[in-house]
């Protein structure tokens, strides 16, 4: 896996700043057709890198799925694998999964749980499912006795099948 | 009262607004010509093409179910599921509320056993495919939903007691050759069961824990039987299907299969009308659950939906991980990684298939929208959910906006010309 540890931590680093505070000075109807054409599609600025320090730096966490690519409405697993900044394996962490579609207003359809310890760092999370196309969020808490708590947010944008020859 | 009309009013307003935009822009029905009707742009294309019917995969395999591929299920299970013998009045079978000539539903808003239900008979052709059944998902399996009506006392009124000795004297050779001896009934009660009226639950505790555990074990392989059928029926083409492979194949003529209509309409499903974002995939539904503020049948007794069915399948004897089960703990991941405590899910409700929808009004939960016009104004109007809140939401044009508004969905704004687009090609999934 692909692990930067470059402190690229923007300042509001998951959400994208929102997209129609230009357009706000326009007339409502031409607002509503800027809102409505962008309404199925991911903000362009997304960030979808899946290794990423947690936001006060206590960790470097890493995920991938266990195959792809992922299906639409599919339970599936993910490897997280959890650094501290210099790149040394965080063992015995207590992870939290949540997550969802910041575009719809709703939560992940199941609720994945890590459900084991692979070592070296590495960690099972079992029950994933995104059920439908389009931007989610995968967000963790991580908490060890040694660094404590600290959180990171990944985007994974969901696209369509390529479609079956019939 | 008041404020519900200024609501209105306020919807109509917003309405017009849009309708003057949408008649100046090219998806609009006026500027319809035949060359621009097959210029799907990419992402259209790949959306389009993902709703066609060989898409589909084969149903997952329920590993709660041994028999469900077995000849001599299949067959048993169309036979129970049609025999009105399994019934407190002998007159009602699976196949009342689920007819096949009319696509395994009943045209009614709630369905009518013994006696009348709250909720609409769903279609059940593609179940295999929902992980979650029933309008709340309070079953994990087919075999598990399979037993709920039987037993329900205003579907089938029966009990489970009563049930196993009709098997032993109708079906008993069928029933041995597929799941082993049947135990001797002979001194047990004519009537008993756990779930029953207050005389067939006494009887019920009288019985042993063995009779008990017998019984209940005949029926859950009833269920089995009847599951193993339902997964057996599906879907035929549309004419959607034939106008998406004359499409991917290039065919010089698809408008002869749908009408510049029905185009359109495919167009805005796809796009600016979100329905996809929900209805997805060949048979049209992400078998999920949205509160989609459909109004409550009985405002009195507005109904939890999926909220209410999650305590309910996790203590439920027959899922996946009960002892009438024939899966390992770890094949039920849907109910191991259930999500137990999402907010959104107060007054939600399964998405639909649309799958011949045109053809079974009335709509919703409890058939509370009687056309498929009014369908679609309910998702441009949008309006507040009597219980929880509603994933969609609608224009207020008097507000200023925030710049948090993409942090929720967009209002579905279409003119009343693409509604009734919408509407048309609503009509093109058989
Ligand atoms: C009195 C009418 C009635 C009878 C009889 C009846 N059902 Fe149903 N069926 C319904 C209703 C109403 C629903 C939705 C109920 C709910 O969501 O609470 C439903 C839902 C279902 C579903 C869920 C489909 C899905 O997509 O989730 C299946 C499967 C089903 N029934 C099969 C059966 C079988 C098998 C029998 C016979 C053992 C049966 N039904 C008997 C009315 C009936
Ligand atoms: C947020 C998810 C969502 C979106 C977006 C959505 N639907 Fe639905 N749809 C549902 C759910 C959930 C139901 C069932 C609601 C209920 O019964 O309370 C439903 C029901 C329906 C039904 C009734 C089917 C039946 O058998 O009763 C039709 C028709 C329908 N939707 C069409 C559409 C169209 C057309 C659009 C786009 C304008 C659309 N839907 C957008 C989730 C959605």
């Amino acid at each position: 896996m692909n692990h930067s540890t470059t402190g690229d931590v923007p300042v509001f680093p998951n959400r994208v700043r929102p997209r129609y505070t230009k357009a706000a000075r326009y007339a409502v109807p031409l607002l509503l057709t800027a809102m409505l054409s962008a309404c199925m599609t991911p903000p362009a600025e997304l960030d979808l890198a899946l290794s990423r320090p947690t936001l006060q730096q206590k960790y470097v966490v890493a995920i991938q799925p266990m195959a792809e690519p992922i299906a639409i409405n599919a339970l599936h697993s993910w490897e997280v694998k959890v650094a501290t900044p210099a790149g040394a394996p965080v063992l015995r962490a207590n992870i939290a999964v949540d997550g969802g579609m910041p575009q719809h207003g709703h939560g992940l359809p199941t609720q994945p749980r890590v459900t084991r310890e692979l070592g070296d760092g590495r960690y099972l999370l079992e029950g994933m499912k995104f059920s439908m196309t389009g931007w989610w969020e995968i967000k963790l808490k991580v908490d060890t006795a040694e660094a404590g708590t600290d959180a990171v947010t990944f985007n994974k944008v969901i696209s369509l099948p390529v479609p079956v020859k019939s | 009262m008041l404020k519900r009309i200024e609501m209105i009013a306020i919807y109509s307003a917003a309405l017009l607004v849009a309708g003057a935009f949408s008649a100046g822009d090219a998806s609009g029905l006026s500027l319809f010509n035949s060359r621009n009707l097959e210029r799907w742009l990419p992402e259209e294309f790949a959306a389009i093409m993902s709703l066609r019917l060989n898409q589909l995969p084969a149903a997952p395999a329920d590993p709660s179910n041994a028999v469900e591929n077995s000849a001599a299920a299949i067959e048993l299970g169309r036979r129970l599921f049609a025999d009105a013998r399994l019934s407190s009045n002998s007159m009602v079978s699976c196949a009342s509320c689920h007819d096949p000539a009319k696509q395994f539903q009943d045209d009614r808003p709630v369905g009518q056993g013994v006696g009348t239900g709250g909720r609409r008979s769903m279609p059940i052709v593609g179940l295999g495919h929902s992980p979650w059944l029933f309008w709340d998902g309070r079953k994990d399996s087919a075999w598990s939903q399979a037993v709920g009506p039987l037993e329900d006392a205003v579907e089938h009124g029966g009990n489970r007691m009563a049930y196993a000795h009709q098997i032993a004297a109708h079906y008993r050779s069928e029933y041995v050759a597929l799941f082993g001896p049947l135990p001797d009934l002979g001194s047990l009660p004519a009537n008993a069961s756990p779930a029953g009226t207050a005389v067939e639950q006494i009887a019920w505790q009288s019985m042993d824990a063995t009779s008990r555990d017998n019984v209940s074990r005949i029926y859950a392989n009833m269920g089995k039987a009847i599951a193993a059928f339902e997964k057996t029926l599906r879907h035929s083409p549309s004419r959607l299907d034939r106008y998406l492979d004359a499409v991917s194949k290039g065919n010089s003529t698809p408008q002869t299969i749908l009408s510049p209509q029905e185009i359109n309409g495919l167009r805005l499903f796809v796009g600016k009308g979100q329905c996809i974002s929900c209805h997805n995939g060949p048979l049209l539904t992400d078998q999920q659950f949205h509160n989609t503020g459909v109004p409550p049948r009985d405002s009195m007794k507005p109904d939890r939906g999926r909220a209410a069915a999650v305590p309910k399948v996790l203590q439920d004897e027959f899922n996946c991980l009960g002892r009438y089960s024939d899966a390992k703990p770890e094949q039920c991941n849907e109910l191991r990684f259930i999500a137990t405590n999402d907010p959104h899910m107060e007054g939600a409700f399964k998405t639909p298939g649309l799958r011949g929808v045109s053809l079974r009004p009335p709509y919703m939960h409890a058939g509370q929208i009687a056309t498929l016009e009014d369908v679609v104004r309910h998702y441009v109007n949008a309006p507040h959910a009597a219980l929880g809140h509603s994933e969609l939401s609608h224009l207020h044009p008097e507000k200023k906006p925030t710049g948090k508004e993409h942090l929720e969905r967009q209002p579905i704004v279409l003119s009343e010309a693409e509604q009734r687009d919408l509407v048309s090609f609503l009509g093109t999934l058989h």
